[in-house]
């Protein structure tokens, strides 16, 4: 499928919209939620967002697919064209840029030149959160939950986030493996 | 001109406060008051004294921006209002330069007569913004500042790791009010 077909299926899928400030202030008010239950254990948030994106992609992807009716993808190439220009696109209106290919083809970088989960936001100033803290990484566990769904492994996580006074906010994606269909193990 | 800019909560807590000089007809951006002995703690007790005007000023009309509220002649201060509909208050002190006698009290190194030569540029053009509190140029750039604080602020207080009421402490929204004058003021 060609990089223009997959920019068109993004435009113009069409999907409810909601007020990005409300999506904004909800996501915000979970993370600042979950920093005070931990007591500002910034891993041990990090990695509760991660599960909480990991449950919302495993539903996500049905609506995702049913949504913009596409078919299943040749390559991880294509994968990733796919969640930059529609997935991205049709559930938060951004389309961060796919770059900085692994020489396999099994790694690559999502850059988000505009993050709507992070309008406004400042991390806290207590000198930890600013290393410890990743203020999107739902958006991790969405990938993550949502490829598992398709029968991909794989591994994302931010590596900058501009949040914390980096350049970019990148996020970086790895396929680890193809899940291949399993007998269930009770099965002769 | 040097400014004094505070931002009180509803409940009256200092939230936020700045100083800073004119950048404008040549100035550096660094306040010189003309007391400065004894200015960092006058301005704010200035600048809190005129709390009760506010009050009895923010009743006079639907306006957030109050325009000059209060003068306070020892100290040569003017104090200029704006009021958040949330209640939070944005005060501005501001303090024209020494009469021209007085004037060149400035860091006494090589760019002194820099300072000097910029100073005299400002006395000249006595309808700009650094020469006359009350004026309507200044009450126009002082509504200007007040706005841009304003949407700042707005912006600070939607970060969800900001609780009401708290002082506000981050960086960004100081360089903006630092910016915001260096604009307008």
């Amino acid at each position: 499928m060609s990089a223009n077909k997959t920019s068109r299926i993004g435009e113009e899928t069409r999907v409810d919209k909601v007020n990005a400030e409300l999506v904004t202030l909800t996501y915000g008010t979970i993370v600042a939620q979950l920093c005070q239950d931990y007591d500002s254990d910034y891993q041990e948030v990090n990695k509760q967002l991660d599960k909480m994106g990991y449950n919302i992609g495993m539903r996500l992807i049905e609506d995702f697919l049913a949504k913009s009716g596409v078919g299943r993808c040749a390559n991880f190439k294509e994968t990733a064209d796919m969640i930059a220009k529609v997935g991205f696109k049709i559930f938060l209106n951004v389309t961060p840029t796919v770059t900085n290919w692994a020489s396999d083809n099994n790694q690559f970088s999502l850059i988000f030149e505009d993050n709507p989960l992070a309008d406004f936001v400042e991390l806290p100033d207590d000198g930890r959160a600013q290393d410890e803290l990743w203020f999107s990484n739902i958006l991790c566990g969405v990938l993550r939950g949502s490829l598992e769904m398709v029968q991909m492994q794989i591994e994302a996580h931010f590596v900058s986030d501009v949040l914390r006074g980096d350049e970019t906010t990148e996020m970086r994606v790895s396929l680890v493996r193809y899940i291949e269909d399993e007998m269930p193990p009770e099965e002769e | 001109m040097s400014y004094y800019f505070t931002i009180l909560s509803p409940t009256d807590t200092p939230l936020f406060n700045i100083a800073f000089g004119t950048s404008k007809g040549g100035g550096d951006g660094i306040a010189r008051f003309r007391f400065p002995e004894t200015a960092q703690y006058m301005n704010q007790f200035i600048i809190h004294s005129s709390l009760d005007i506010l009050e009895e000023a923010q009743w006079t009309n639907g306006a957030m921006y109050l325009k000059h509220i209060d003068t306070y002649p020892p100290a040569a201060a003017y104090i200029s209002a704006f009021l958040t509909p949330s209640g939070a208050r944005f005060l501005l002190l501001h303090q024209p330069p020494h009469l021209p006698s007085s004037t060149s009290t400035g860091s006494g190194l090589g760019s002194s007569s820099l300072l000097g030569s910029a100073g005299s540029t400002t006395r000249a053009s006595s309808s700009s913004v650094a020469a006359n509190p009350t004026s309507p140029q200044t009450e126009e750039a002082v509504r200007q500042f007040m706005n841009e604080v304003y949407e700042n602020y707005v912006k600070t207080a939607m970060s969800p790791f900001y609780k009401q009421g708290m002082e506000i402490k981050s960086p960004v929204f100081r360089t903006r009010v630092t910016a915001a004058g260096k604009k307008w003021l």
